[in-house]
């Protein structure tokens, strides 16, 4: 058996073409022979391994899209690498340009590739089965016997054996043939699982382009109007106008959490929910519901996602004469699952210069000289806050939009004492702090959580994942139909019939070695 | 019963049936042992199709048959004393492994139980591995006659033993409830076809692995078979290619539909977007492409066999490095951070 290939000739429509060859000069040729070079199988291959590895980087470096906070924190820690990767991109991966590039080359290549394997197909469908090879002991399994049966018994018989198979009978004086084939729809499944890629992609696009996401932080008490002017990070689709933003209207009433308090697990968050009261339309009456990380709510077709959690100290700073500049609750944001959380208070106004704090909050303050100070427990038992404290421009006035999460220092300087020594902030809760060259002071009161919500609307999602749904149809046919072709031919010889059984699985995995064991069996026995 | 003593009954059980696992593996080893001084095949079962296999993927070594069938007549005397030997020990073997793997099926079902509220034992890693590994050994005993997987047994029970003490010793954590993000039902499902993919993938990785380990020892010999060992009795390269093309056809379709369907389903329910590029859904993404690749490139000239062979075994790097890596590396930069 010196066949080249493992299994047979391919199946329909793969490998239809011969390898390209070099390319050619002329502008029509090289035009045709680019396109054959994007539509071959091995370009599809390496296309294949490119997306691949150009997915890898968004899971190494934060994303945009999947969180823009942890972004804004990376690019603070990163000042010099993060010009490099913002030309590269690599804060929005599966937006940039060299992303879409694979991708759409695929895509190309893939419609390349559907089309002539559907006219292959489609003529495949309707051809007779192919004609009895010359020499059937070729095939990879064969069976030959001889019986006293006439041929036209035996043909006949074959005939029912292979029932459900396509099937064409010649007879002749010295006897006949049977060709028969089956499984076409192996390819027709194969079609559908390359055509349904395409389905997948048009259902991102159409929801990239038509949906939006958004996020927003709410402290306990406060309140959420569906409007652009109150979302932190806001990801329009590029049709997308403010116009389909319903006029929703929510108050966070309260938000309840357990931690888990033993195994290798403690200090996970676990069972949180928040209450809210919500309007669907300000006509509309108060309802009130609670939902938690499985059960959003649902409103006029935009959902409203609970997504994560954290502490919003309300903090109280006074100047000299204890005039009150500022009071209320400030964001915080976790730094990790210990929930100590990073976060600034700026004070725009009321004391001699503008004031900025920046440091850290402990739930569970502890401390020890090994690790210094750190928090023992997610949960908010012995709070405590360790800020530094900048004094000067907060920049607020320079035109360019300020993170609430980050002090932009260019004019600011670090407070220092007496000796010359940074100045930091220490409250447990209840506790004031005075701080030095008459700068006031700055009270701890109580902690607020705050919840971080998603609100988004989705509408190409259903048309991607009757995609994805049809595929997995589509790659069952193709890969567990196996289609086959079975010969068999009877001649009359020295006074016997001499009967000759072959098939040919054109699967992928495919031996039919049992198969035609089983009929030339089958075939033998009744004669 | 109540749930802390499923917890313990959980706790033995996998104990009891590492200790199997580890019999079953020495028995195995010792099978190969018996049968190292014997050819493995007097006859040798002519396939020849292995030839191709290796032409194809580029060498110009003349390969000329390959074949270690297990199944064909062997030469009689002195030898068939040590067949029946090899044969006893791995019939012991299998059986310790049906015993290692009821243990294995009772500690997973206890975990279960063993919470309160009853539950999915796929809430952490502890929990993934012990089921992973679980389906590794179903779907080597499930197929282990129709493919006279004798050669894979040394490997699966030692590959399962080893990850059952990584597990056990390192990974281990008490029943605890499960975490808000898993409570949907759609858990059950996107957990289940997640874990039934990696043991199948795992399962078609090893022969793979062997593939590509034969294919190199041919080569170095050029051609020539192999007659005493481990390796003559793995069987010829064509065999090895098609049950590692099974496991993975079969395994493909259900990751499509664990990382493509359910899970986007569930991350919807539970954070407003279908698919969110997070590190975990990265990953199950580059596995997808790969295993995608891996079924190209059995149909691609110039790429079947070794190539598809190393591709195959990205696609489980990849794979695994889902489950282990990102948990490790990235931490709580992924919403799955659990499992
Ligand atoms: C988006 C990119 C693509 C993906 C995810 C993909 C995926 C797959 C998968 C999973 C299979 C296995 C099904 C089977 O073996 O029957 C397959 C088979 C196949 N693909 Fe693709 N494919 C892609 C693009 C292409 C392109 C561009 C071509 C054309 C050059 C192509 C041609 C084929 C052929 C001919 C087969 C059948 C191979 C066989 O007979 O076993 N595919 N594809």
């Amino acid at each position: 058996m010196s066949t080249t290939s493992l299994e047979g000739p391919p199946a329909y429509g793969a490998e239809p073409r011969p390898d390209p060859g070099p390319a050619p000069l002329a502008p029509l040729e090289f035009l045709r022979w680019t396109w054959r070079q994007l539509t071959s199988m091995r370009t599809a291959l390496i296309l294949l391994f490119l997306l691949a590895l150009a997915a890898v980087p968004g899971s190494v470096v934060p994303q945009e899209s999947v969180d823009p906070l942890r972004v804004i924190q990376w690019k603070d820690q990163h000042s010099t690498l993060t010009p490099i990767y913002e030309n590269l991109g690599l804060f929005s991966v599966y937006e940039s340009t060299w992303f879409s590039a694979v991708y759409i080359l695929l895509m190309i290549s893939l419609v390349g590739c559907i089309l002539p394997r559907t006219k292959v197909y489609w003529k495949a469908m309707r051809a007779r089965p192919p004609r009895l090879p010359r020499n059937l002991a070729r095939l990879p399994a064969h069976r030959t016997f001889s019986t006293d049966a006439a041929p036209e018994d035996v043909l006949d018989r074959a005939g029912r054996a292979l029932r459900g198979y396509r099937q064409d009978t010649t007879t002749d004086d010295a006897g006949g043939s049977v060709s028969a084939e089956k499984g076409y729809l192996r390819e027709a499944g194969n079609l559908l699982f390359h055509v349904s890629v395409v389905i997948v992609l048009v259902g991102f696009a159409f929801g990239s382009l038509l949906g939006f996401k958004g996020g927003v932080i709410v402290v306990t008490g406060g309140s959420f109007g569906n409007n652009l002017a109150q979302y932190d990070d806001f990801d329009p689709g590029a049709l997308f106008s403010p116009k389909q933003l319903k006029p929703f209207f929510f108050t966070v009433k309260d938000f309840d959490v357990t931690f888990i308090k033993e195994g290798r697990e403690t200090g996970m968050a676990h069972k949180f929910s928040a209450g809210l009261d919500y309007q669907a339309s300000p006509d509309q009456p108060t309802e009130h519901t609670r939902i938690s990380v499985n059960h959003p709510l649902k409103v006029d077709g935009t959902n409203v996602y609970l997504i994560g959690h954290g502490y919003a100290p309300v903090v109280t700073v006074r100047d000299a004469a204890g005039k009150k500049v500022f009071s209320g609750p400030v964001i915080f944001l976790p730094e990790d699952s210990t929930f100590r959380s990073f976060g600034v208070i700026k004070v725009p106004e009321g004391t001699p210069k503008q004031l900025g704090f920046e440091g850290e909050f402990y739930p569970t303050y502890a401390f020890t000289m090994e690790t210094g100070p750190f928090t023992a427990f997610p949960e908010d038992k012995n709070p405590a806050l360790s800020m530094a404290v900048y004094a000067g421009d907060l920049g607020l006035d320079s035109g360019v939009p300020q993170s609430i999460y980050a002090l932009d220092k260019e004019k600011l300087t670090k407070i220092t004492d007496d000796a010359g020594k940074p100045v930091r902030v220490d409250l447990q809760l209840g506790n004031t702090v005075t701080l030095p060259d008459q700068l006031g002071s700055i009270t701890f009161d109580r902690v607020d959580k705050f919840v971080k919500l998603q609100i988004s609307h989705n509408p190409g999602g259903w048309i991607a994942l009757s995609g994805v749904v049809l595929a997995l149809i589509g790659l069952l046919g193709s890969l567990f139909i196996r289609p086959r072709r079975i010969w068999v031919s009877v001649r009359r010889q020295d006074g016997r019939t001499l009967v000759e059984v072959a098939g040919l699985d054109r699967s992928a995995g495919g031996d039919l070695a049992g198969e035609i064991d089983e009929l030339a069996q089958q075939l033998e026995e009744k004669a | 019963m109540n749930h802390d003593q499923f917890g313990q009954l959980s706790n033995w059980s996998i104990v009891l049936a590492a200790v199997f696992y580890f019999a079953a593996f020495i028995t195995h080893l010792a099978e190969w042992a018996a049968g190292r001084t014997v050819p493995a095949d007097s006859e040798g079962a002519l396939l020849g199709a292995g030839e191709a296999l290796t032409a194809e993927s580029g060498a110009s070594v003349p390969v000329q048959v390959t074949a270690a069938d297990r199944g064909a007549e062997r030469g009689a005397d002195d030898a068939d004393d040590v067949e029946a030997r090899v044969a006893r020990l791995s019939a012991i073997g299998f059986r310790l492994t049906v015993v290692a793997a009821a243990l294995h099926l009772i500690a997973v079902v206890s975990r279960g139980l063993a919470a309160d509220p009853v539950r999915v034992p796929w809430g952490n890693m502890y929990e993934f591995a012990m089921t992973a590994t679980l389906v590794v050994t179903i779907g080597y005993l499930a197929l282990f006659k129709k493919y006279a997987l004798t050669w894979l047994s040394p490997i699966v029970t030692g590959f399962v033993l080893v990850v059952l003490m990584v597990d056990v010793l390192i990974l281990y954590d008490p029943v605890v409830e499960l975490r808000d993000a898993l409570q949907s039902p759609w858990l059950i499902i996107h957990v289940i076809s997640a874990i039934i993919a990696t043991g199948a993938f795992t399962l078609g990785g090893m022969a793979s692995a062997l593939y590509l380990i034969k294919d190199r020892w041919l080569r170095k010999h050029e051609g020539e078979l192999p007659t005493r060992g481990y390796l003559a009795r793995v069987p010829s390269l064509l065999q090895l290619d098609r049950f590692a093309y099974r496991t993975h056809a079969f395994a493909f379709p259900v990751w499509t539909f664990a990382a493509l369907i359910t899970g986007p389903i569930w991350a919807q329910a539970a954070w407003g977007r279908y698919w969110g590029w997070d590190p975990k859904e990265v990953w199950a993404f580059i596995t997808w492409v790969v295993y995608a690749a891996y079924l190209h490139a059995r149909a691609t000239a110039g790429w079947k066999g070794k190539a598809a062979a190393i591709v195959a075994l990205i696609g489980l790097a990849t794979l695994w490095f889902n489950f282990v890596g990102i948990n490790f590396f990235f931490g709580n930069g992924s919403q799955h951070s659990y499992a």
